[in-house]
């Protein structure tokens, strides 16, 4: 088992001595603006993930006595009332945002109605060598005894798996598709800025007006609606119950506490859990807290893919920062403070871990919760504000693994905000990722948002788009493009199991021309995509019918007015979106077929399929031929840039518009986070040089070692495809520190960030990092604790990955020019 | 229309002149400077170079040689350069690209596509191209044809020169371009012409005449302690600069780096490779005290 240490706090390189904001205090504590701070985050890097078996013993014991007793939104509105009832309430000594959804920081609930964890993968979790989640043996024998049993056999899970197609479990077993939905619920939302301007009590005024108005004579789905709109309402008072609990406990502490400053401090905090999320904020502090109570109840009610985001915070916020420093009610450290404290909330919300296969697999604790910063505003008037600026210190100050946080730039967003921004990508934090928000407001209208709607919107998670507050937009899971390649080529034959994949294509052998291997492989691609449609489509009426998100759904427009829920096309928009991975890896396979099979005719097809098959043992001058002798997509080079335009449109034709269970459509977006390393492990070589097992391309980035042309050639390559056609593209460069070391050095990366922008690029993100330092990490990972690593759409730490990612980090291109 | 000698083309070039730049290395150069680091600039012809690490024995060149020129040895394959004739099909088969051939002579239409699939990143950052080598003035031609092509599409242009040509030459590019880079390697003559090959009295004309024009200049100084660090010289340099016309009172110390030793080896040239010394931060800031004792802002890389 590891055990971890906490002896280094310290960023390894000050970002001081590069001229940032943050000057680091001599303590022994680690980063922050202040004592409190520098506590509370050394609490939060400290604590080990664990597991609580609270809320699922609560839930348990409620659906015993309740199941069948109510329409499932009034259970479901209920079962989660009674959580905030009785749930273990956290008060830490420094805090000034209160609340966490476990009993503590880092202790994360299970959730069983979704899906059931097994003794065995609690074992697996409290072992693994990848970070682990510590549970107790009474806690596992409790749950055998009291928990699994009840659910047993009514987890959507299991229903599910028992519905599922012969076809669509052959493509997933073989790798072909991800499912995001067999262990969490859909989530992906992001908020607008409507829970700053009303509280739960003007909520329920408004869900009592639309149950009074509901017509039973005429609309046959009065009762659905009712139903619906009563759990909503037990939903707001949850939250607002949670609140009042954590009021009680200040009020409790203050009377007991000696310290008078702490004393005034809980009395403040019991006053703003009195009045939010009960009523509108109307102070800084309030807002975030406001923000915060909400978050945590749509992750205690159900546990959304990806977590909660709370959107364009820092535009949210600025009214209350802006009047509270004019009326001389607050200050800028005061702000930053209250501001520091959520950041490290976050950062104690670890994901709910996965059960089976994916308990193992899955290295990441990531909860993908991301901060929007700067950006425009719902006018189209730029949204950088001295807000945008604070966030982005804190960021560089705590440099802590969540929340993630983006920059959003558009052509009217100040040069000093993407040159500080650049100054904190410097620092090899791996955060902020930069988004070009004139392009994805683009994508949101494309995709049929109102023009308001579009630009209130951004990115959450890793790269997607979404209208915040708003949309429903589900991820349903990635898209393995090379493994579709790969069963191409094998005929719809998996070769690494020998067993049924896909359909059968045709043997590749026979193929007259680069056209008719084109041609199989689309067919093939067709079919994967409508196994993964399939099955999506009834996993949405799963969660539909059996689990309703009655509070997430208060929250989000128009569920209310329709008297429809989160899942159930309550939203005023409803995407459902299929990642699609390793367009690299694709188009430098069709690449070197093309190449060299059919116009060179230096390899037949026999002997590379061979070559392949054998993992190019006996065959290394065919690989190292293919390798040095092939034109590979991300060098600016239009032979293989063509090919990798048509599989992106071709991709786009396979998913956009294909209807989804809410009247609306799927699109597409490029993204893989860490599963082109899963997706790797599942494949033999392939036909580009890559051996077996290696990870493939991620998101829209070239092939790892691909582009050899620098960063403005990867980026001409990339502006081929047209992002806007997408709902994300992704895109990773890695740096050294020596391309970043002088200002002008900054101010043209700042330019090659524009150059990408002007040209419709949606989304890039740095990794500075020097692979003497990650080979040092590997050697002495102790003393590396710091090192935070941008991985494909998030961050991590480097440490926390397992060998694989490592390996994957070290290997990509570096971009050194000196 | 000549076509030039090009040896490398390097995009998001960063160091070499204002914004993102696209440098174009002609291969050829007049001078033979002793610590010369890229080695494979300095020759006017094509070369080929061989790199033992990446050779995994495939024999392909073996196989392939009209000339049976190679043979292979323990150490890996060396070639008789009397039976050599340079045709390059070492290069083309070799599976690994452990042959590489060095200078390509590209026409100036292919030239100009791949300056041209840049220029989104010269408008964003006002960037552009630049020409450096080996020395661009050796292929004047061609050069001042790229140079007009730049200019009819607005390009900023900038040409990295040792200011060792005709004065007819130099002053034709200084018609045509925006910025020189420039070395002053040596004040002393006879140092300079036992180290680099040549008198620096015909490079110290050039820049005085050049210095007359709308053309910016900017300075660098390759720094090789023990060579060109003493007080002697960086007074002498100073006081050249500020003889000269316009107000032109920078230059960028180039720290000397002892990395080149392997591209000597892979050209096959182990001997032509001497060791200088890198200069230490002490001597680097000493230089820039007395820089600015003469009013010159001396600042290290560039």
């Amino acid at each position: 088992m590891k055990t971890v240490h906490n002896t280094l706090t310290q960023p390894e390189r000050p970002a001081s001595a590069e001229g940032n904001f943050y000057t680091p205090l001599k303590n022994n504590i680690g980063p922050g603006m202040n004592a409190r701070v520098q506590r509370l985050r050394k609490l939060s890097f400290d604590a080990e993930p664990s597991l609580s078996i609270e809320r699922a013993q609560i839930q348990t014991d409620f659906y015993k006595i309740n199941y069948g007793k109510y329409a499932i939104p009034i259970l479901r509105g209920l079962n989660y009332l009674n959580i905030c009832e009785k749930k273990t309430i956290y008060f830490g000594k420094d805090e000034l945002i209160v609340g966490e959804r476990g009993p503590a920081p880092k202790c994360v609930p299970t959730f069983p109605e979704l899906t059931c964890h097994s003794v065995e993968d609690f074992h697996v979790l409290n072992k693994r060598d990848m970070q682990p989640y510590t549970i107790s043996q009474e806690d596992i024998d409790t749950y055998e005894r009291d928990i699994i049993p009840y659910w047993e056999g009514k987890t959507i899970r299991e229903r599910i798996f028992s519905h599922v197609p012969i076809e669509w479990k052959r493509a997933y077993e073989a790798g072909l598709f991800t499912e995001f939905m067999e262990q969490r619920a859909p989530g992906h939302t992001a908020l607008d800025g409507k829970i700053y301007k009303k509280g739960m009590l003007d909520f329920k005024v408004d869900i009592q007006h639309e149950i009074d108005k509901l017509d039973f004579l005429n609309d046959k789905h009065a009762t659905d609606r009712k139903e619906q709109l009563t759990g909503m309402l037990h939903s707001c008072d949850a939250a607002i119950v949670f609140a009042e609990r954590h009021a009680d406990r200040a009020e409790e502490m203050a009377a007991v506490e000696t310290d008078e400053n702490r004393k005034l401090e809980l009395l403040k905090i019991a006053k703003v859990c009195r009045w939010v999320p009960a009523n509108a904020p109307r102070t800084f502090h309030e807002a975030v807290q406001m923000y915060w109570f909400v978050h945590l109840g749509t992750i205690t009610e159900l546990n959304g893919w990806d977590a909660m985001n709370p959107g364009h915070f820092d535009q949210h916020l600025t009214p209350f920062y802006e009047k509270e420093i004019a009326e001389g009610t607050l200050t800028r450290d005061q702000a930053k403070e209250i501001l520091s404290c959520f950041w490290i909330k976050v950062n104690n919300h670890t994901a709910p871990p996965k059960v089976g296969i994916t308990a193992k697999e899955s290295g990441t604790y990531n909860d993908f919760t991301n901060i929007n910063i700067g950006g425009v505003k719902i006018d189209g008037s730029c949204g950088v504000s001295d807000v945008s600026y604070m966030m982005l210190e804190i960021v560089e100050e705590l440099h802590v693994l969540q929340p993630g946080n983006s920059v959003h730039v558009s052509a009217k967003t100040p040069e000093r905000f993407l040159r500080e921004a650049a100054k904190v990508i410097r620092q090899g934090h791996g955060y902020p990722s930069v988004f070009n928000a004139d392009v994805y407001i683009q994508e949101m209208l494309r995709q049929g948002k109102s023009l308001e709607d579009a630009r209130e919107g951004g990115c959450s998670g890793c790269i997607e788009v979404g209208a915040f507050g708003k949309e429903a937009y589900v991820l349903t899971g990635y898209l393995n493009v090379p493994k579709i390649v790969e069963v191409t080529l094998n005929n719809g034959i998996n070769p690494v199991t020998g067993e049924i994949a896909g359909i059968q294509t045709g043997d590749p052998r026979d193929f007259k021309d680069f056209e008719e291997l084109y041609q199989a492989f689309l067919k093939q691609l067709n079919f994967i995509v409508e196994q993964k449609i399939l099955v999506s489509n009834y996993i949405d009426r799963m969660f539909a019918k059996y689990s309703p998100a009655t509070f997430l759904s208060v929250v989000i427009d128009d569920c209310i007015t329709k008297g429809r829920d989160y899942y159930d096309a309550g939203p005023r928009y409803n995407t459902n979106y299929i990642q699609c991975t390793g367009l690299g890896t694709v188009t430098d396979s069709l690449v070197a077929l093309k190449k060299h099979v059919f116009e060179d005719k230096n390899f037949t097809m026999d002997a590379v399929l061979k070559a392949v098959s054998e993992n190019f043992k006996n065959d290394e001058i065919m690989r190292q031929t293919i390798l040095n002798d092939t034109p590979f997509y991300g060098n600016d080079a239009d032979y293989a840039d063509d090919v990798a335009l048509r599989v992106y449109n071709d991709l786009f034709d396979a998913i956009d518009g294909k209807p989804n269970t809410k009247g609306e459509s799927f699109h597409l977006n490029m993204l893989s986070t860490t599963c082109h390393v899963y997706f790797g492990k599942v494949m033999g070589a392939t036909p580009n040089g890559r051996l077996a097992q290696k990870s493939i391309s991620d998101g829209t980035s070239p092939s790892h070692g691909a582009d050899t042309n620098g960063p403005s050639a990867v980026i001409k390559s990339l502006t081929k495809l047209d992002h806007i056609k997408s709902g994300g593209t992704l895109l990773n460069q890695r740096f050294l520190p020596s391309l970043l070391k002088r200002d002008q050095d900054l101010k043209k990366l700042t330019q090659l960030i524009r150059s990408y922008f002007a040209m419709g690029g949606h989304h890039i993100q740095f990794n500075i990092v020097d692979t003497a330092t990650l080979y040092a990490a590997q050697e002495n990972p102790e003393d590396y604790k710091d090192l935070l690593v941008r991985m494909a759409g998030y961050s991590d730490y480097f440490n926390d990955m397992n060998a694989d990612l490592q390996q994957e980090v070290i290997d990509r291109t570096e971009n050194d020019s000196f | 229309m000549s076509t030039g000698l090009i040896f490398d083309i390097k995009k998001y070039a960063i160091n070499d002149g204002p914004g993102i730049r696209l440098t174009v290395f002609f291969k050829g150069c007049n001078l033979a400077c002793q610590w010369c680091h890229n080695p494979e600039s300095i020759s006017v012809k094509r070369q080929k170079m061989y790199n033992a690490t990446k050779c995994i024995g495939s024999k392909k060149c073996l196989d392939n040689c009209p000339n049976d020129a190679l043979i292979l040895t323990e150490n890996g394959i060396v070639t008789d350069v009397n039976a050599c004739n340079l045709c390059g099909i070492c290069a083309d088969v070799c599976p690994t690209k452990a042959f590489e051939m060095l200078g390509e002579f590209k026409p100036l239409d292919n030239l100009m596509k791949i300056i041209d699939n840049e220029a989104i990143f010269f408008d964003q950052s006002d960037g552009g191209v630049t020409f450096s080598g080996g020395e661009p003035l050796l292929h004047a031609d061609y050069l001042i044809a790229a140079l007009k092509e730049c200019g009819k599409r607005y390009y900023h242009r900038v040409v990295d020169t040792t200011a060792f040509s005709s004065l007819e030459t130099i002053l034709e590019v200084a018609d045509n371009t925006e910025m020189f880079l420039i070395d002053l390697k040596l004040m002393d003559d006879a140092q300079h012409k036992k180290l680099t090959g040549v008198s620096n009295r015909k490079i110290h004309n050039n820049i005085r005449e050049i210095s007359k024009k709308e053309v910016d200049i900017l300075f660098r100084m390759p720094v090789i302690s023990g060579v060109n660090t003493a007080d002697e010289n960086t007074v002498a340099t100073a006081k050249f600069i500020n003889s000269l016309e316009g107000e032109r009172r920078i230059i960028n110390l180039l720290p000397y780096h002892s990395i080149a030793e392997n591209k000597y080896k892979k050209l096959g040239n182990s001997k032509g490779f001497t060791l200088f010394e890198e200069p230490t931060d002490d001597q680097l800031n000493h230089m820039i005290k007395v820089f600015k004792e003469y009013g010159i802002q001396a600042t290290v890389g560039g």
